[in-house]
Order: C-alpha cells, then sequence, then structure tokens
C-alpha cells in the first residue's frame, strides 16, 4: 500500500429530497485496487460523480496529496489526475486509436502527422505495459479493447487516479480477467484504481480494499484480507430480516402451468446468456427470480414471452409445447408481460390512454369489426380501467408519455390483467415507483395470484421477494443457482447465491411441496 | 462525333458540375458536423437572386458575391439556430428552409425576372495552359468561380483527412458527447459548419444566375441544389467522389442537350429529364444495402446533441 492520494471526508449531496450519498467518507492510496461496492441505487455513482465534477456535494472536503481542493467541473478532475472510464465508452468509432487519444490530450498544431502521433501513444502504452495498436479504427476493435484504449487515453493524459465505472458489465469472463490484470499492472506502476462494481465476487478476486455503500451511506470498509463473502454479503444487503410475509391468503394447487427445461439462450451480443434453465410453476404460485439485475433477467423474460429465440431446451404452458411459437401465440395462450422498460416494450408512449389498451387485442372482435376501431368500446373500458385501478391521468386523448410512471405502470398491468391471463411475467415491476404505486401494483399481483393467475417475479429487492414470493430462484450470471422455498430460507443464503454460490443443498425445493 | 462537339459537351459538363458541387462541397462539411440541411435548393434560390439583384443594381460583381455571403450565413445562421439551439427535426426545418427561401426568392426577384443585368463572369483563357487540345479549352477557357473550385477540391480534402479542425469535424458529426467531454464547443463548431455550408450553397446559386445562364428567373435552379444534396450521399461524403459524381451529372445533361439536335423526333423533355433519373439510380446504389454503410454516413447525423440525455 502506497501513500493516501485521495480522501473523501463526510461528503453529502442530496437530490431534493433524496439523500443519494450521506457522510460518505473514502480513503484512497497510491498502488490498489480499491472496489466501491453496493447494489443499484446505493450512492456508488453519485460520489463517483461528486468526485470528478460533475455533482457538486451539498458538504464535505476531497484532499488530494493532502491539500484540500474544490472539484467544480470535470476540468478540474482532469487537472488533479482523475480520470474516469464510463460505461458507455467516450470513443469516436470511425477514428483511430492515436486520433482518439490526440483528440482528448492533444490541443495544438494546425497539421496532422499520424505516424508521429501512433509513435508517442505507441511508447506511452508501452511504458504502462498496455498493449493497443493505435493505427487501429476503433470500431473494428472489441469492447474489451476499447475499454483499454479508454485507459492509455486517460494515463496519457496523467491521470494518477482511474476510476472505472462497473467496467467488467460489458465484457465476457475471459476478457474481465484481461482487464483486472491491466488494472493490476496500473496500481503496480503507482497509481491508485477505484472500480464500482455490484459483483461481489468479482471484488473479493480483485481488490486490495473494499468500501461497501448501503442507501447512500458508507456500510463498511475492509482490506481485502478480511473480507469474507459472508461479511460482503451482509454488508451490502444489509442486516434486517424479512421474513415478514404479505401473502395472506394462498390458492395454489399443484398442477403445473408453465415450465422451463433446460434453456440456454444468447444475449443482443450474441453471447450465452441464460445457461440451462429449468423451473416450474404452479398455478396461483409467485416464483421470484433475485438476481443482481443483468444477470440473465432481460433475457428471460423476453424468452418466456416470446421474443428471444432458445437456442436449447423447452417451454411448456399448460401441457402445449411453446418453445417455437411466436409471441402472438403465447398471448393467446395466457402468458402476460410487464416487461421492465416500460416505455418502450409495454406501452407506446405517443399513443393515448385507449389506443394503448387494445395494443396486444386490436384486432379481437371486441375491438375491431370490419377492420375498423370501436371507439366506443375502447373508451368504455378505458373509463372501467381508470376507475378500477385508481389511474390518474389528464384525459383519454392525451399521449400515455405525459402520465406519471406509476400510472402509466397501472395502465399497463391493468392491460395485462384484463386479458385473464394463467402467467403474469412481471420484470422488476415496481421499479422507479413511489410508495404508493408501488403497494398497489403489488396488491394487483397478490389478488391475481388469489384468483388462481400464477406470476413470475423479478426484482432485485429482496425484502420485495422475500413479501411476496412462494419460492425463490436466484440467477447469477446467467445460471440459476437454485430454487428456495421461501419458508425455509433466509435472505442471507439468497444474497450468497446471488453473490454466485451454488447450492444444492437437501432443502432444494425443485417444486412448491 | 468531332472535337467542338466532344468540347463543347465537356466544359457543359465542367460548368453544370460546379453549380452544383458549391453546395455539395457545403453540405459535405455541414453532414460531417451532423447537421443535414434538406434546404440546399432554396439556399440556392436566395444567392442566385440576391447576386443577380445587386449586378443589375449596382454593376459591380463583387459587390453582389459579397451579398450572396451574407445572405448564405444569415439563412445558415437561422438553420442552425432552429436546429442546433432550439432541436428541431432537421428534416421539417430543411424543409420549412426550402419553402422559406424560395418562396422569398421569387417574391424579391420580381423586379429583376426577364431583366438582363449585361454583367457575368465571363471565360478567362489560362495563356498556354488553354492550348492543351481538348483539355485546354474545356478546363482552362472557364469563369473565375470555376477556377476557384479547383482549389476548393482539394483544400477541403486535405482539411478534412490531414489538419487536427478536420478531425475535429470528423468527429462531430460521429460522437458529440465524446467531444464535449474532451473540452470542446460542440454547438458553436456545429454553427460554424452550418453557416459555412450555408454559405458555399448560396455562392453555388449566385454561380447559376451570374456565371452558367445569365438570367433570373422563378425556381431557376430547377432541382440544382437537390442534386447536391444528392451528390452528398453518392459520394460518401468526400468531395473528391463529388467532383466525379458532378461531372457525371453535368456529362449526361450536355448530351441530353445535345443529342436533341440529332434526334428530333424524340421529345426534349426526355432527355431534361436525363440528370434527374441518373440521381435516382445513383442514390438507390449508394444508399440501399449495398455496402458497408459504416464508412460513410456520419453517426450522429441529424441527431440534435443534448447535453443533459448522455
Amino acid at each position: 500500500m502506497g501513500e493516501l492520494i485521495l480522501e473523501m471526508k463526510n461528503i453529502t449531496k442530496t437530490f431534493g429530497s433524496v439523500i443519494a450519498n450521506q457522510d460518505v467518507c473514502l480513503k484512497v492510496y497510491a498502488k490498489e485496487i480499491h472496489a466501491l461496492l453496493g447494489e443499484n441505487g446505493a450512492g456508488k455513482s453519485t460520489l463517483m460523480n461528486v468526485l470528478t465534477g460533475i455533482y457538486r456535494p451539498d458538504s464535505g472536503q476531497i484532499f488530494c496529496h493532502g491539500k484540500e481542493v474544490s472539484v467544480n467541473s470535470p476540468k478540474d478532475a482532469v487537472d488533479l489526475g482523475i480520470g474516469m472510464v464510463h460505461q458507455h465508452f467516450r470513443l469516436i468509432p470511425t477514428l483511430t486509436v492515436a486520433e482518439n487519444i490526440s483528440l482528448y490530450t492533444e490541443k495544438k498544431g494546425f497539421l496532422l502527422n499520424p505516424a508521429k502521433m501512433q509513435k508517442r501513444i505507441a511508447e506511452c502504452s508501452r511504458s504502462f505495459n498496455l498493449e493497443v495498436d493505435p493505427a487501429a479504427v476503433v470500431w473494428q476493435l472489441s469492447v474489451g479493447e476499447q475499454q483499454r484504449v479508454e485507459i492509455v487515453k486517460l494515463l496519457y493524459h496523467g491521470a494518477e487516479i482511474l476510476i472505472l465505472d462497473e467496467p467488467s458489465a460489458v465484457l465476457t469472463p475471459q476478457e474481465a480477467q484481461d482487464m483486472f490484470n491491466v488494472l493490476r499492472k496500473m496500481a503496480d506502476s503507482g497509481k491508485a484504481v477505484i472500480v464500482i462494481s455490484h459483483k461481489m465476487n468479482e471484488v473479493l478476486n480483485n481488490a486490495d480494499r473494499i468500501t461497501v455503500l448501503k442507501d447512500g451511506r458508507m456500510e463498511d470498509t475492509m482490506v481485502r484480507k478480511d473480507a469474507t463473502l459472508d461479511r460482503l454479503t451482509r454488508a451490502v444487503v444489509g442486516k434486517q430480516d424479512y421474513k415478514e410475509h404479505f401473502r395472506t391468503q394462498k390458492n395454489i394447487s399443484p398442477d403445473v402451468v408453465f415450465s422451463m427445461e433446460h434453456v440456454c439462450a444468447k444475449n443482443d451480443r450474441n453471447l450465452d446468456e441464460l445457461k440451462d434453465i429449468s423451473f416450474d410453476i404452479r398455478r396461483g404460485e409467485i416464483f421470484g427470480i433475485a438476481g443482481v439485475a443483468g444477470n440473465g433477467q432481460r433475457e428471460l423474460s423476453e424468452v418466456i414471452a416470446g421474443l428471444r429465440p432458445v437456442t436449447s431446451g423447452k417451454i411448456m404452458a399448460d401441457g402445449a409445447d411453446l418453445t417455437c411459437a411466436s409471441a402472438r401465440e403465447r398471448r393467446e395462450k395466457g402468458i402476460a408481460l410487464i416487461p421492465e422498460d416500460r416505455l418502450e416494450t409495454g406501452l407506446v408512449p405517443d399513443l393515448n390512454f385507449s389506443e394503448n389498451i387494445i395494443l396486444t387485442r386490436y384486432s379481437s372482435s371486441r375491438y375491431s369489426r370490419k377492420g375498423f376501431l370501436r371507439f366506443d368500446r375502447m373508451r368504455r373500458d378505458a373509463e372501467d380501467y381508470t376507475k378500477e385501478y385508481e389511474i390518474r391521468h389528464g384525459g383519454f386523448d392525451l399521449p400515455v408519455g405525459l402520465m406519471s410512471g406509476g400510472n402509466q405502470q397501472k395502465l399497463l398491468l391493468a392491460r395485462e390483467v384484463s386479458g385473464n391471463p394463467k402467467l403474469i411475467v412481471a420484470a422488476y415491476p415496481v421499479r422507479g415507483l413511489d410508495i404508493g404505486a408501488a403497494d398497489m401494483i403489488r396488491q394487483i399481483l397478490l389478488q391475481q395470484s388469489e384468483k388462481g393467475t400464477s406470476v413470475l417475479f423479478i426484482s432485485e429487492e429482496l425484502d420485495e421477494i422475500f413479501h411476496m414470493c412462494d419460492r425463490i430462484g436466484v440467477l447469477c450470471d446467467g445460471e440459476l443457482m437454485g430454487i428456495r422455498n421461501t419458508s425455509e430460507t433466509d435472505v442471507f443464503e439468497i444474497g450468497q447465491m446471488m453473490a454466485g454460490e451454488r447450492k444444492n443443498s437437501e432443502k432444494e425445493a425443485s417444486s412448491y411441496a | 462525333m468531332s472535337s467542338t462537339l466532344l468540347i463543347s459537351i465537356l466544359s457543359m459538363a465542367v460548368l453544370y458540375a460546379v453549380s452544383v458541387l458549391y453546395g455539395a462541397v457545403g453540405e459535405i462539411f455541414a453532414e460531417k458536423a451532423g447537421v443535414m440541411n434538406l434546404g440546399l435548393e432554396g439556399i440556392m434560390l436566395m444567392g442566385a437572386v440576391s447576386g443577380y439583384l445587386v449586378a443589375v443594381n449596382q454593376k459591380n460583381l463583387g459587390l453582389a458575391m459579397l451579398t450572396v455571403v451574407l445572405v448564405g450565413a444569415v439563412l445558415g445562421l437561422i438553420f442552425a439556430f432552429l436546429t442546433i439551439t432550439l432541436q428541431a427535426d432537421q428534416t421539417v426545418a430543411g424543409m420549412a428552409m426550402l419553402t422559406f427561401s424560395t418562396g422569398m426568392s421569387g417574391f424579391i426577384g420580381k423586379s429583376v425576372s426577364g431583366v438582363n443585368a449585361n454583367l457575368a463572369f465571363e471565360a478567362i483563357s489560362i495563356p498556354g495552359l488553354c492550348r492543351i487540345p481538348i483539355l485546354g479549352p474545356v478546363l482552362f477557357q472557364q469563369n473565375i468561380l470555376v477556377y476557384l473550385m479547383y482549389f476548393i477540391i482539394p483544400l477541403s480534402v486535405f482539411y478534412i483527412n490531414h489538419t487536427r479542425p478536420g478531425m475535429i469535424l470528423r468527429a462531430l458529426g460521429e460522437n458529440p458527447a465524446a467531444l464535449d467531454s474532451a473540452g470542446y464547443n460542440v454547438f458553436a463548431l456545429r454553427y460554424a459548419y452550418v453557416v459555412f455550408g450555408s454559405v458555399m450553397t448560396a455562392v453555388g446559386g449566385a454561380f447559376v444566375s451570374l456565371a452558367y445562364t445569365n438570367f433570373w428567373s422563378d425556381g431557376m435552379t430547377s432541382g440544382k441544389g437537390w442534386i447536391a444534396f444528392a451528390l452528398v450521399v453518392f459520394s460518401s461524403w468526400n468531395p473528391l467522389t463529388a467532383v466525379f459524381g458532378g461531372l457525371l451529372f453535368g456529362a449526361i445533361s450536355a448530351i441530353g442537350v445535345d443529342i436533341q439536335t440529332l434526334f428530333p423526333a424524340i421529345p426534349s423533355q426526355i432527355f431534361a429529364t436525363l440528370p434527374y433519373i441518373a440521381t435516382i439510380i445513383a442514390l438507390v446504389f449508394t444508399t440501399g444495402n449495398f455496402r458497408n454503410r459504416r464508412s460513410a454516413a456520419p453517426a450522429a447525423l441529424t441527431i440534435p446533441y443534448d447535453r443533459e440525455k448522455r
């Protein structure tokens, strides 16, 4: 461990009434990889945005090499030697690596001299043991190589403190390991490296020190030799006991409504995302999918709804094989979807209330006759939904994009529920909603399950999953780590499974007992 | 074919090419900066009429061109304000620009419609060079605006590919957010290139009224602005390729004129449509999925830059 390069003291940052950071302290030393660990919304990015001059803190101090500094703009941060690699790279795809770096770091000289420029940058990257081809055009590079270009760019500009925002999120496991090797070399050469992450295993394997944020506060900080998966899990998910169950009335029958057998699927980058997923859901059951976002949840919900093909495996609903069925056929079989991006996949923001209601069944005889829409019925149903689900909006003719998130979600849910589905796939159904709307959404889902509808409930909030679900499956890196009856597990065990620990104990609940 | 006919066709082709190249090169710069201006035809008309008005009333070509440059700059500023500051849809703003300037040009040009200015950019022979067989009279017995284009083309290619501001321009239309975070003023740069593009286009219009056809009438650029616009795509945003495209269209159009006399039975309108048909064919082949588009169109073309939306 080298000298203390950077110290953040009692940083507090609020947005309106939301406290993003409260009295957070962070010490970063030269020659170390410092991991900033926490769930989404724990305040990691806010803290780093304060450090890089994008946000100004309400209170608190920042010390660089022992001297107090004020970071009022990204430029101040750059001048202090603080550089950040964002999740979305700031690169020009059509320019060469050398041109990209030159664009960022050299502002003088009218004529370009590509040969000299490339030579300078090659020398620099070699001095840091970072291999990049300065003559290569950026769009031809892999994501991992592009990330390396971003790092060289910062180093060439003289950065001493490197911040990487979820650097492994866009990489394959192999690329991620290469990247951490690069970061280790950086640290060894005297730089300080801060890695924002929500993956506990990655942090345990690669960081020298770990600071855990939870709900905007610093929960724990430790050196690696003191860190264990248990300690990290407790710090990240908290210490509360979520045994309380919202489910008062259950109406679960033994027959299987939906099942997946050994399903595999690829993600948008054509890499294997879902690996050998098998589970089944009974009638009236709420089956939870826990896991850190980005571990295959999106692909799972898309595969079930018929928006993404499987590469192998089998999907069954009510005894019928739906593996190759279209999205519409699946809807007709009673599968409803509440997608995680409600304004992209769920609703059309520019269409009005009534039009959004009929999106999934505009051609049914209820809403159309001889090719013409029946506006009277659309209007009547819109009024019914408004009353039944207490949806607030400025009028049936206004685009739903103008409604609040909570009311949009109620509209979406009203539409999906009204088709009397057998299975509702709900992906993060209360994400971003206020407490009142979130409660209402959960109540609707609970009522549906009491009526005998099954629900696949995807969430990253463990307390919510424990409150709502009868069984919990845990996704990590596209694999199902195990399935538990909610009554026989605790948040700690689920947390460990979320971190990638496979638990094939006798407690395995392959189906509801 | 006699050599006089060949020379006549080729020098017509050069004139035609230059008349569309001013707009095309200007638009290449604007689009490389990420802003598409569909109103080229209208700006050309405004350039044509303002130049002609000053030429008729003041009998001074220098003053006429200065006016043209100013008119182009003002129109460019208006378009830049709409699309960059107000972040208006570029297609809609371009159409507004087109209808506004077309109508405006007809309105302010009423007094000189059909009036002879008795003043135009005359052809100047370059001593020595004009004696080269065929190429001499084609390339070196032209007016000064044609000679200016001979310098503009290599200079703009050099600027885009071999200078630092040119590199910044290439980045501007690809990923303005990256430039912003590196400390460049995306808005100012886009303004500059949009105004430059508009000025060039207006000069192209004045070329038509003061050097090419030497008169003014309503809508007299007859689609040259659109051909300039098509040329940008056709050339894959490369001024040098645009030259060949311009010459190709020019040759087709000139052949159309000359061939009419050989086939009096065929209506002249058929031949007059040739450059437009060629434009359509060229656009289909260059914009369709026939090749890797990645290398051509700037990725951020028509997308307003909004800092909050990173």
